[in-house]
């Protein structure tokens, strides 16, 4: 159970915090299709940033006397970094959505194609292989969360040992800039105006808001988060490496907005439910649910391709459903055009 | 009085299309050879002499023929290169026609990757499981493809039905289609008995259809290219092409796909069965895709590596950027699917021979798709050089009124159909 529930959080968060990136991108009037090319995109600057910074060896210090702090902090630097250059790459989509008035899927689908495009290339001249790894170690020696670090050495528990033995303290870092991003889009004024420019953004502007700003905007938050996202897709469950690839999470992380129609609660629930789908995929072999030696799951004998779409079956199924009340921004896609009604 | 016919043959739209497409090319070009130059000079490694190689590599890879005993590259014309080269462009032209078709019909295919993948296991499976021994060969290859045509068909049949009858976007139900697919296929050859077990360090791959004495004809071609893949399905690719082309310009059908592209509402308002199009259009462009899949892998010399379930394969994205450059025109992509592969080979012939990779080129593809998105900019940009010389001639011109489409294109929201103003003929 302990394990079901940390590989869990390990594949729902990163899905959470890009769908997330897309309802930002979404309510404010752009349709956010590269999400994918982003992830890719953030997840080789956080992994080309721990790489060169451990080359420079700044924290081989803290490193050698277990200052697990410091470490933390390198990783927080590193999302960071994720999240800056994410954002930066989304600018191309916002220069040619907002300003160009291109076709936003076009425009998305062309991101898709760069990001791992150029992430490839450059992996190929700075390590002459289609994997960029880490400089020296792993994902769990640096980045992980152990009990042993927080001074215990028996039994936690079993929250103790569910939430702090062996987890990356990057998904509780994602849950908070989530809950806070929730709130600011459906409690300040910021997040109104941005919904607003979604909606209808010609009402919006006669109101004297700026809705080329806020859908800057949007799309910045959106490139930030589905960066950082990249990134921590990366570190918890690619071992901080990246190679051009996110295993089509992006577009996962599109169906669970969708599924979850655009409202930061209901994405929360699917990206968890995506997130155990993952997880059962990836380990229903050897997963025994309420620790009686028994793998009920394998017993069943359903094969694990059947989990692996079922989260893309069940989109499906749940648009087909919906699609009639789906919650969509009015005027996602459209470009703005002041003089039009 | 010259002048005049100069400037009617630039106001055609097909001219002016073709220019974009160009400009598109020409900017995507420099770009890459932007990066390749600032890799060159950052990287002492390398160096702004094999910058220059890769360069010229990166533009002309196609006539390259190595390096001679001083080292400097030599080029000339590389038979291998050619005939790999519409190999290649084989399954490109088909998954462009896909996309380009669905374009056509207003509808923005980006589930050709799936198409692709249920073409390829149909065919795979009925090229390996027929036996020979019983069938005649030519007869299983046309089972196989016509078997890979309509998976790829009810695959695409799946989105139009999802987006005629219940109005689901079919961007986001290809995108989802894609991956179901890509699963199901992985499941498909996971269970079966096709995996190529004869032959050490190929695991994860199906046995080539020449296992079973399938492969399509070479039809004399590899006596002009010799010493490459080159095969009949070319031929195959630029006939369908063509076939589209009189299906959607000639016949009241493709009248009836174009107009509810246009105006789903005023279609059905003129008494255009819609919804019956929408399907039909889907399924027509997934069975394009699924021709794609079908030929590149009857070829006999291509391997499918089967455990597709965390990648979609590329060539059915780069339909995308195949079909974009065509603006949509069924013979256009036959050029664009040639010169896309064209690409793919300068990209092999770069990592071959200089320090740079492949990959550069996709960045190349990228660019030119990101520049297709805004291709009515440089329509218009277009236009307005040619209202500016105008104006200079006639010294009142009246301004001429900003298109019509830019706006109809945002109302309508049924689609993408970045080719609207080819259509206003």
């Amino acid at each position: 159970m302990t394990f079901l529930i940390r590989q869990t959080l390990i594949y729902a968060v990163p899905l959470m915090i890009v769908a997330l990136a897309g309802v930002f991108a979404e309510r404010s009037g752009i349709i956010n299709l590269a999400l994918e090319g982003i992830m890719i995109f953030g997840a080789f600057a956080g992994v080309l940033f721990v790489r060169l910074v451990q080359q420079w060896g700044i924290f081989d210090a803290a490193r050698a006397s277990g200052d697990w702090v410091t470490l933390q902090g390198f990783m927080l630097l590193s999302m960071g970094v994720a999240a800056l250059l994410g954002a930066l790459f989304s600018l191309l989509l916002a220069f040619a959505a907002i300003n160009l008035k291109a076709d936003q899927t076009i425009g998305g689908t062309a991101l898709n194609l760069m990001a791992p495009a150029l992430v490839l290339f450059f992996i190929r001249i700075i390590a002459n292989q289609n994997t960029l790894q880490m400089a020296t170690g792993d994902s769990a020696s640096w980045f992980m969360l152990k009990k042993k670090m927080l001074g215990v050495s028996g039994n936690m528990g079993f929250f103790g040992e569910t939430f702090l033995n062996k987890v990356y303290i990057a998904t509780y870092i994602c849950i908070i800039i989530y809950i806070v991003l929730a709130i600011i889009l459906y409690k300040t004024r910021f997040g109104l105006r941005l919904r607003s420019c979604g909606e209808n953004p010609q009402a919006s502007n006669s109101l004297g808001i700026n809705v080329i700003k806020m859908r800057y905007s949007g799309v910045a938050i959106s490139g930030a988060l589905a960066g950082m996202g990249g990134f921590v897709y990366a570190m918890t469950t690619a071992n901080c490496t990246s190679n051009g690839d996110v295993a089509g999470f992006g577009f996962l992380a599109l169906a669970v907005m969708i599924f979850g129609n655009w409202k930061p609660l209901n994405i929360a629930g699917a990206a968890l439910l995506f997130g155990l789908f993952k997880c059962v995929a990836a380990s229903y072999s050897t997963l025994d649910i309420n620790g009686d030696g028994v793998y009920f799951l394998k017993e069943i004998g359903i094969n694990t391709n059947f989990y692996r779409l079922l989260p893309y079956l069940i989109t499906i199924i749940v648009l087909a459903f919906t699609s009639k009340s789906s919650r969509a921004p009015k005027a996602e896609g459209i470009p703005f055009d002041k003089g039009k009604r | 009085m010259k002048e005049k016919g100069l400037s009617s043959f630039m106001n055609k739209n097909g001219t002016r299309s073709v220019m974009a497409s160009l400009i598109s090319i020409l900017i995507g070009l420099a770009a890459g050879s932007l990066i390749i130059l600032i890799v060159g000079i950052s990287n002492p490694s390398i160096g702004i002499k094999s910058a220059w190689d890769g360069i010229r590599i990166a533009v002309a890879g196609l006539f390259s023929t190595g390096r001679d005993a001083a080292g400097a590259l030599t080029f000339g014309f590389n038979s291998t290169s050619i005939g790999n080269m519409l190999f290649r462009a084989t399954p490109v032209i088909l998954t462009g026609l896909s996309v380009a078709l669905a374009f056509k019909t207003g509808l923005f295919n980006i589930g050709a990757p799936g198409q692709y993948l249920a073409g390829t296991a149909a065919t795979l499976y009925i090229a390996l499981t027929i036996p020979t021994t019983v069938v005649p060969a030519w007869i299983v290859w046309i089972l196989a493809f016509f078997g890979g045509m309509l998976a790829g068909a009810v695959w695409g049949a799946i989105p139009g039905m999802l987006k005629a009858y219940l109005n689901i976007n079919e961007v986001l139900a290809c995108i989802m289609t894609n991956w179901i697919a890509a699963n199901l296929v992985t499941w498909l050859f996971d269970v079966s008995s096709l995996k190529n077990v004869l032959e050490s360090g190929k695991t994860g791959y199906i046995y080539k259809t020449t296992h079973n004495g399938v492969a399509t004809p070479k039809l004399g071609l590899d006596a002009i290219f010799p010493n490459s893949q080159v095969n009949a399905g070319i031929l195959v690719a630029i006939l369908i092409a063509i076939i589209v082309y009189i299906i959607l310009n000639k016949t009241t059908f493709g009248y009836e796909l174009k107009a509810c592209g246009s105006n789903r509402f005023a279609a059905r308002y003129a008494g255009i069965k819609d919804k019956r199009n929408i399907i039909l259009a889907m399924a027509l462009a997934g069975g394009l895709a699924g021709t794609a899949g079908a030929l590149y892998f009857l070829s006999g010399n291509t391997e499918f590596y089967w455990t597709t379930y965390q990648t979609l394969p590329a060539v059915g994205f780069n339909g995308i950027p195949v079909a974009l450059l065509a603006s949509s025109s069924p013979i256009g992509v036959i050029f664009s699917g040639i010169f896309m592969s064209m690409l793919d080979i300068a990209g092999l012939q770069l990592t071959n021979l200089t320090a740079y990779n492949e990959y550069i080129t996709d960045v190349i593809i990228a660019v030119i798709v990101y520049l297709s998105a805004f291709s009515l900019v440089i329509r218009m940009w277009l236009d307005g050089r040619r209202r500016k010389a105008k104006a200079a001639l006639e010294t009142a011109a009246p301004a001429e009124p900003v298109p019509e489409e830019v706006k109809a294109q945002d109302e309508s929201g049924a689609g993408i159909a970045p080719d609207k103003e080819a259509e206003n003929k």
